[in-house]
């Protein structure tokens, strides 16, 4: 990682990262968006969804994770980057049981958003109909891991920010699912409601209790605007 | 008794020193002790090493030879890979569940007996293997079965029974690895040089990695003895674990002087102290004869304080087991693994030679790479760089199975093209050849004029032959489902993809796809190629995509002309509910 700013491109525009930053966060500052789904901007990141794949000189790898370096040759929105992207995407859906229309948080759900951005009509891969479980135990909290899209958000910023390690992983492959630090079930945790692990969660797969449809569905984060759309923004202001 | 287990689990973390990095070695040995680890265990010792509950969870729940339920007092391991299906695994698979009255995954009633799968355990040369309790045992035919069920029950010596007699099968040895040496040379000459004259050699001997990417040793150890922090690793990566190979077992058994040789080498140019050798858990029966070499060479001085008179050279090797996991053999997995974690592994950069293990520059060489450095040393980078072709010099052991007459370990020069290894191990008649394992290539008659070398066909040393008797396909498949089962889950196009390319491929084989069931095929294999985060995933896809290459008239075989076939199954749908009515709809029409 450099320690002064250095200077490349993405998709042939120029930008000057910050000693220090990944590809992705100097993208972001350039009002370049490259999709993601597991990072997240005040966490660090977990390399987890690959949607923000680019290539570096050529090269598949993660923006998240890969430093800025001067003079990297960076391809993002490309048609077959996206394609992969898409695919991923698709990925997800059919992993685990996502029903957009029933669930509250359609609207704000960065995953059914990036769907939509990518251009995702209908999955075309096989279902995997797996069963998941829901864990309502918590006064203030629920976990519905139908939803969740193993991204890790929650375990790092329990970790990262609250200093608990509220939420780990358990198992591999496709068994590996989101676990919490109890016996039992996430009741007998110390998360509170206003902890950033129960923010973070880019689906709906950890919500807050009692706090459901207080924006009304057309109103929400993503009804009006592609997701990425904000960090677009910055660059035609300029 | 809950207060017996306590007081055993905080026994085992205190003789590790209640270190939160041994925590592999805890799991394994409360594991070997209780049987399984429950989740009561689990908060004993996140408590005892004051870590969180969901950490001990997360890395005992990854690794298979670890399990969180009761299981039988004897656990049989059935190997499961596609050469010991080959050779009649399948048919002992059937008569231990018929002995023992139980299904695989299932324990007897009394509890002494539980059946499990494993994947390749590095005896593919004397087919079908298992482990009993840790314990191989090769060349099963279904007439042991009963003795071996006795001699569990007799209580457990397995080990006097024939088929616990492991074959070296060394059908080659060559001038590199397993010619006689001379202990202690190697080291010797080491400390007589200086680091960078060392590297100088490396470099002049053009020696590369032998894991199968091909990484300059000069370059690899320059880069970690450069990077600046508080201690320095060298990391033997004994995890043998592609299927089909098995070179490293003959070498640890053989020569495991010249591998402890190599890393002290290693250790003397970066600077390392402290040394790991990360041995798969399905090699632990050769922990005592590595352990004792380990000994022998402490005794001798040539591991320890002051090595070979060296004043300030001191180092010394501690052997790590895994647990089963594949994934444990790329490079940073193995780090992560050995840190005691689940075996996932690391984004780069940085690269383990930056920071690796401790967040540490780290070396992680194979072991056959380094044995070939120790040989460099005793023999000089001309003669080593005299061998094999220029780009790929000196030898490469080949771990040759499947269908041919001499299985085993052949050491042959780089360069030497499939078809001498074919004729060499008497299989001139083979109408397939899986070179580096699953995550190799699949190669066809018409590609057998090829080399074995860094610029033609790299491999790991997995050789695994097809006869023309064979459904050549369906054992692509058993390695997807081998991926699928090894991907950590990590990333997506790997945990999801994968069994996206099981899935899918299993539709074609079963006479059910179509072109565009083709081209999904071949658009996930892609994705899971292209967007995957380390080299499990990112040859995952490998056995489809080169046998779509290179035996495309299998494909055509398969494929229908109808524009879609639905993946569901009405039939099998409805069964249960039929079953349960004891109606059949009158739906003939929809079908298909």
């Amino acid at each position: 990682m450099s320690d002064k700013p250095v200077t490349f491109t993405i998709d042939g525009v120029e930008i000057t990262a910050k000693a220090g930053q990944t590809i992705l966060q100097a993208a972001d500052d350039a009002g370049i968006y490259i999709p993601r789904l597991c990072y997240h901007p005040s966490l660090p990141p977990g390399g987890h969804c690959r949607l923000c794949t680019v290539k570096i000189n050529g090269r598949p790898a993660s923006s998240c994770t890969f430093p800025a370096d001067e003079g990297l040759v960076v391809e993002n929105d490309t048609e077959e980057l996206n394609d992969h992207r898409r695919r991923i995407v698709e990925m997800l859906f059919v992993e685990g049981n996502h029903y957009c229309p029933t669930c509250e948080h359609s609207g704000n759900c960065e995953l059914q958003a990036m769907a939509y951005r990518l251009g995702l009509l209908a999955p075309t891969l096989p279902y995997f109909r797996c069963e998941r479980e829901l864990d309502a135990s918590h006064k203030d909290v629920y976990v519905d891991r139908d939803r969740c899209i193993l991204c890790g958000r929650c375990a790092r910023a329990s970790r990262e920010v609250d200093h608990k390690v509220v939420f780990g992983f358990e198992g591999r492959g496709v068994h590996k699912r989101i676990s919490v630090d109890a016996p039992h079930n996430l009741g007998e945790t110390n998360l509170a409601a206003a902890d950033k692990a129960a923010e973070v969660c880019p689906t709906g797969c950890i919500m807050l209790k009692r706090k459901g449809f207080a924006i009304p569905v057309g109103q929400r984060k993503y009804d009006h605007e592609p997701i990425g759309s904000e960090i677009e923004r910055s660059r035609s202001a300029k | 008794m809950a207060e017996a287990h306590s007081t055993l689990v905080k026994e085992v973390v205190e003789q590790f020193g209640a270190d939160r990095s041994r925590l592999m070695d805890i799991a394994r040995a409360l594991h070997g002790k209780l049987g399984h680890l429950s989740e009561d265990i689990i908060g004993e010792i996140a408590d005892a090493l004051g870590i969180h509950r969901v950490e001990v969870r997360d890395m005992v729940s990854f690794y298979a030879f670890l399990s969180r339920s009761p299981k039988g007092k004897t656990t049989i391991r059935l190997c499961n890979a596609v050469v010991e299906r080959m050779n009649g695994a399948d048919e002992i698979a059937q008569a231990f569940e018929e002995a023992l009255g139980i299904r695989f995954g299932e324990t007897t009633p009394d509890g002494a007996i539980s059946l499990e799968y494993t994947p390749c355990m590095g005896m593919s040369d004397q087919p079908p293997s298992a482990l009993v309790n840790g314990v191989p045992i090769t060349g099963i035919r279904k007439a042991d079965v009963p003795a071996i069920i006795d001699a569990i029950k007799k209580g457990g010596a397995v080990q006097s029974l024939p088929v616990a007699e492991i074959e070296l099968n060394l059908r080659q040895s060559g001038p590199v690895i397993f010619a006689p040496m001379d202990r202690g040379a190697a080291v010797r000459r080491a400390v007589d040089m200086t680091p960078d004259e060392i590297i100088a050699t490396m470099n002049t001997a053009r020696l590369r990695g032998r894991g199968g990417a091909g990484f300059p040793l000069a370059m690899k150890w320059d880069f970690c003895r450069k990077a600046e922090g508080d201690a320095h690793y060298i990391i033997c990566n004994a995890d043998e674990g592609e299927p089909g190979t098995f070179k490293d077992r003959v070498i640890l058994t053989e020569q495991p002087d010249l591998v402890f040789e190599g890393m002290t080498v290693a250790a003397f140019v970066i600077g390392a102290r402290e040394g790991f050798l990360y041995l798969r858990a399905e090699y632990e029966y050769l922990l005592p004869h590595l352990e004792q070499v380990l000994a022998r060479r402490r005794r001798l001085g040539l591991l320890g304080e002051n090595i070979c008179g060296r004043e300030g050279f001191n180092f010394d090797i501690r052997i790590q087991l895994g647990a089963g996991a594949y994934i444990c053999g790329e490079e940073s997995a193995l780090i992560e693994s050995l840190e005691g974690k689940r075996g996932a592994p690391r984004d780069r950069p940085p690269f383990p030679v930056q920071k690796g293990y401790r967040n540490q520059p780290s070396s992680v060489n194979n072991v056959e790479t380094l044995c070939c450095a120790a040989r460099i040393m005793e023999k000089g980078a001309e003669w080593f760089s005299s061998i094999g072709t220029r780009d790929s010099t000196g030898a490469k052991l080949l771990s040759v199975s499947g269908d041919c007459e001499r299985p085993g370990v052949y050491e042959v020069p780089y360069g030497a093209t499939v078809a001498t290894v074919l004729n060499m191990v008497g299989a001139e008649d083979a109408a397939a050849v899986q070179v580096g394992g699953p995550s190799g290539q699949c190669l066809a008659p018409r590609n057998f004029g090829r080399s074995i070398s860094f610029e033609d066909i790299p491999t790991g040393g997995s050789f695994i032959v097809f006869g023309p008797q064979r459904n050549i396909l369906e054992s692509m498949h058993q390695f997807i489902e081998f991926f699928v089962e090894e991907s950590c889950g990590w990333c997506v196009p790997c945990r999801v993809g994968a069994k996206h390319l099981d899935i899918i491929f299993r539709k074609i084989l079963d006479g059910k796809g179509t072109r565009a069931d083709y081209q999904q095929l071949e658009q996930v294999c892609m994705t899971v190629k292209t967007m995957s985060r380390c080299g499990l995933g990112q040859t995952a896809a490998n056995p489809i995509l080169t046998t779509m290459r290179n035996f495309p008239e299998l494909y055509d075989a398969l494929l229908q002309s109808d524009d879609f076939i639905p993946s569901f199954d009405l039939d099998k749908a409805i069964k249960e509910g039929c079953e349960i009515t004891g109606r059949t709809p009158a739906l003939e029409e929809h079908h298909v």
